[in-house]
């Protein structure tokens, strides 16, 4: 029982990161209608970034700071470099660019940092703190789930609050329409993607410390996961990918615990065939209401 | 092809050319030594999964991030049914023939599967879902371990050459020959498949599902059967590399594995069967190049280790990036994709009044677009369906 | 209504070719509007009135041919600025952004154009107008009416304050008495606020009503341009161009 309380808190903890770059994937599909295979590589970059900047500075969060800035700077150079010249194309070709995309990136981490797994520490201890004898979240955990809830207000906040938002949001219902009306459809895709890819290389920078460390592969594991959480929450759905977050994080952090780390791509596959088959919109799409 | 055979048409042509190339091939491999013949087998086996994979792509749109898991199932399912041969005794031609039936029937059946799954999601999402199945490979196999071996995978006795031609060639030679048969017969399976009416329709299906389904063609099961037989094709490109290596097991096939057979697919030309086997020898011999020209380079041990293992990698991803954006007109099949949209997108002719309106339906199926069911009655088979709209269509591209 | 900062302009435009391929969709056309005018063009389905209109807003690009707004050559300028020089288009369609809701709609169409208070103020008046989206504020664009809608689509082009206006076909896919009531508003707007107005359209006779002028396009050329009464009455070019 104890077990279970710990993996459910650790499992919630997992899911918010997931969210987070699921969060991500929906921003970018709904900014510009692609699902952005490259997001891991591109947050893995950043991430590397961020990891070259704590290692001169010696501080965690100038790392932070620089790897989210990173992202954003490698979402424009994305965009304006490679995708913008995929808009017009079969949905394919902008897939099959990111996979190119994601083999370049690999490829450079490769040559300039080794294979090798490098450690990367947290700022908080990730020992988890016993509450009435049962241990439960660690100080880390707690720090992930409360940048993760803070940054998913924040673009609650934006996409709904502000002039931004509301052309954000325009510019991906319809372009044509927003065009007409003086809204820079263009910036706005571009906009979109910076702020895709920093939340990406947010996620991805949250992640790693948890994990066996820094390594050209980091993220390829996070990118299926959080494409499962897309899917389970319908891709046009940022409620969706954070309660798809959770429930993905905890159900798999259970299939680990009670049968085994080899199980959990195993239980991520089966529960992305069933959705896919089920409910091929995503449980929580929204798609249904707007074709009606 | 028309002059050197001039009464033969469709299949029996297809097939004509498809035995020609075999022998072709065969004889070749009298010039090459037993590693170059080794690569050979190896290239072959690849343009199995290749000519599969780029058939799927070009003519139903459908992209497969996971063609590296479907030639490992026929892999396993080979070497599963030639052991079991084994212990019954049987070893030569028929355990061979077991052997290949096994590892069609298992790749048959995740192919239905798994186009099943497919002919209901769009492109993205198939691909998520071939992608999560290229990553839960080693768990499956791992999980499975007592029949798939885990991380060792198979192995499987070696087939020696047959006796009366054992005077003859070696035992590089005589696999390759097995590949370049089981290659002859699937690819020309396929390249009749894709001049055949069939098709047709999946190209219909790929530039516009709704106007296909309108016309009368039943889009999910010509995406289904494509699937399966894409799916037959990689299975029988594994089965044929575990002949050829006596083994099969999960390190071969990774994820990276599957995105190279994409590049393999995309670098050829998609749809392309003759680019297939570019492609497929281009994924072979590039990294096998990259190593060499290192190799001559002196420079540090570390250094050179990170290169081998990169290098080609990091030529490949530019290699498709840079055929994707500055030479999608050699794509045939994206090419038409983009031509529908950009009309659906940028009003086509011009429609005033509630009839064109209503024939502007919300999928892009414009009024003018009855391109696919025009395709399949009126259209020779051949490489590149220009319908006659398309004509009419291709200026707006040069406005840009 | 006191301090409009724009009023019509005029419109100029000459020569206009467009071809999506093979034959030209409007072959040199060439339309001149007044400041303040209200011109109605006219022509059956595929006579070229969505280019025309479309070309206008840049959303094709013309193979010749030239589009002066205000005297001022548009022709180089993408979408969005020509929005921002006055240019609104009211495409066909009913095209309100149906995941927004109506108030989010008229911000939206108000954004580059007032901030703060006066945009509100700028909502308020469009509320005035067309009292049913007062009372649909928050409602998402996909509950709204086809009526609702496409004054909810107008309203959002007049929030801007444009010189010109151009309107797609408004009474397509309407009932009769709502197309009156469209067309009483879009006439009430123009007067108003003094706007120039270009309104394509195949319901001939309420076009008509509301236009100062009519030119009738026939298969991507101008055959007619004539005041309205004129073109109301004449009964062989009704007959040759207009179908009735």
């Amino acid at each position: 029982m104890d077990h279970l309380l710990f993996l459910i808190a650790t499992g919630l903890a997992r899911g918010a990161i997931f969210a987070l770059f699921a969060l991500s994937l929906v921003l970018i599909w709904r900014a510009a209608r692609i699902i952005n295979f490259a997001q891991g590589a591109m947050a893995l970059v950043a991430t590397y970034a961020a990891f070259a900047v704590t290692g001169m500075t010696g501080s965690y969060w100038a790392g932070l700071g620089a790897g989210i800035l990173a992202g954003a700077a490698i979402g424009l150079g994305v965009e304006r470099g490679l995708m913008r010249f995929t808009r017009d194309s079969h949905p394919l070709a902008g897939i099959i660019v990111a996979i190119g995309l994601v083999m370049v990136l690999q490829a450079l981490l490769g040559i300039f940092f080794g294979q090798q797994h490098r450690p990367m520490h947290t700022p908080f201890s990730d020992s988890p703190l016993t509450v009435g004898g049962v241990p439960l979240l660690s100080p880390y955990d707690i720090f992930v789930l409360v940048v993760a809830l803070a940054v998913m207000g924040g673009l609650a906040l934006l996409f709904n609050r502000t002039s931004m938002g509301l052309q954000l949001r325009a510019s991906a219902f319809s372009p044509e329409v927003s065009r007409v009306l003086g809204v820079r459809v263009s910036l706005m895709v571009t906009v979109g993607w910076m702020l895709s890819a920093a939340v990406a290389a947010l996620a991805a920078m949250l992640l790693v410390p948890t994990e066996l460390g820094l390594n050209p592969h980091s993220t390829d594991v996070l990118f299926v996961y959080a494409f499962t959480v897309a899917v389970v929450g319908g891709l046009d759905s940022p409620v969706g990918a954070l309660l798809g977050g959770l429930v993905v994080g905890v159900a798999m952090t259970l299939v680990t615990g009670y049968l085994g780390a080899t199980f959990a791509p195993i239980g991520v596959l089966v529960l992305l065939v069933v959705v896919l088959l089920v409910k091929p919109g995503g449980i929580f799409s929204m798609r249904e209401a707007r074709s009606a | 092809m028309n002059r050197i055979a001039p009464s033969l048409t469709g299949a029996p042509r297809t097939i004509v050319m498809g035995a020609v190339l075999t022998v072709v091939a065969i004889a070749a491999t009298f010039g090459l030594d037993p590693y170059r013949n080794f690569q050979l087998a190896t290239i072959v086996a690849y343009f199995c999964a290749v000519a599969g994979l780029t058939l799927l792509v070009g003519l139903t749109g459908q992209l497969s991030l996971g063609h590296a898991a479907l030639m490992a199932v026929g892999g396993y399912a080979y070497a599963l049914t030639a052991s079991l041969a084994t212990d019954m005794g049987l070893d030569g031609l028929p355990r061979f023939l077991l052997g290949m039936a096994g590892a069609i029937a298992a790749s048959t059946l995740h192919g239905l599967l798994l186009g099943l799954a497919g002919a209901r999601l769009h492109g993205p999402y198939l691909a998520g879902l071939t992608l999560g199945i290229a990553i839960a490979l080693p768990a499956v196999t791992a999980q499975f371990s007592g029949v798939l071996g885990g991380d060792q995978g198979l192995r499987i006795d070696r087939d020696d050459v047959p006796a009366v031609l054992s005077r003859l060639i070696v035992v590089e030679q005589w696999q390759a020959w097995v590949a370049i048969m089981i290659a002859g017969v699937v690819v020309t399976g396929l390249a009749a498949v894709r001049r055949s009416s069939l098709g047709l329709r999946m190209r219909a299906v790929r530039d516009d599902e709704t106007a296909a389904r309108l016309s009368g063609v039943p889009a999910g099961r010509v995406k289904v059967v494509a699937f399966t037989l894409s799916s037959v094709a990689a299975g029988a490109g594994g089965a044929a590399l575990c002949f050829v290596t006596q083994s099969v097991s999960p390190g071969a096939y990774t994820l990276a594995f599957s995105l190279l057979l994409v590049v393999a697919a995309v670098v050829g030309g998609l749809g392309s069967i003759g680019g297939a086997a570019l492609g497929a020898a281009l994924i072979v011999m590039l990294p096998w190049l990259v190593a060499t020209l290192t190799d001559l380079v002196d420079m540090p041990a570390e250094l050179e280790q990170r290169l081998s293992g990169n290098l080609g990698l990091l030529v490949f991803g530019a290699l498709l990036i840079i055929v994707m954006l500055a030479r999608p007109g050699g794509l045939a099949g994206l090419r038409r994709g983009r031509r529908t949209r950009r009309t659906s997108a940028e009003d086509p002719t011009p429609p005033s009044g509630p009839d064109a309106v209503a024939a502007t339906s919300p999928t892009g199926a414009t009024a003018a677009d009855p391109a696919p069911a025009s395709a399949l009655r009126e259209m020779p088979a051949n490489d590149q369906p220009r319908t006659p709209q398309t004509v009419l269509q291709s200026p707006t591209e040069r406005e840009r | 209504m006191s301090q409009r900062t724009a009023t019509g302009v005029s419109l100029d435009i000459a020569g206009l070719t467009v071809g999506y391929g093979g034959e030209p969709v409007l072959h040199g056309v060439g339309l001149t509007l007044r400041p303040g005018e209200v011109v109605a063009v006219l022509g059956a389905n595929g006579a070229g009135k969505t280019t025309l209109l479309r070309t206008l807003a840049g959303l094709v690009r013309p193979t010749a041919g030239s589009i002066e707004l205000g005297g001022a050559d548009i022709l180089t300028l993408r979408t969005e600025d020509r929005a921002r020089r006055g240019l609104a288009l009211v495409p066909d369609g009913q095209s309100v952004v149906a995941e927004l809701t109506v108030d989010e709609n008229l911000r939206l169409g108000a954004l580059w154009r007032h901030r703060g208070a006066a945009r509100e103020r700028a909502i308020a008046e469009i509320y005035d107008l067309f009292e049913p989206l007062a009372r649909r504020r928050s409602s998402a664009g996909h509950q709204l009416s086809g009526g609702e809608r496409q004054m909810l689509a107008i309203g959002r082009a007049l929030v801007a304050e444009p010189a010109l206006l151009a309107v797609d076909e408004p009474s397509l896919g309407l009932a009769p008495l709502i197309v009156g009531d469209v067309m009483t508003a879009l006439r009430d707007a123009a007067a108003s606020r003094g706007l120039t107005v270009l309104l394509a359209e195949q319901n001939v006779t309420s076009a008509l009503s509301i236009a100062d002028r009519g030119v009738v396009l026939s298969l991507g050329t101008v055959v007619a341009d004539a005041p309205a009464d004129l073109l109301a009455s004449d009964a062989d070019l009704r007959h040759a161009y207009l179908g009735f």
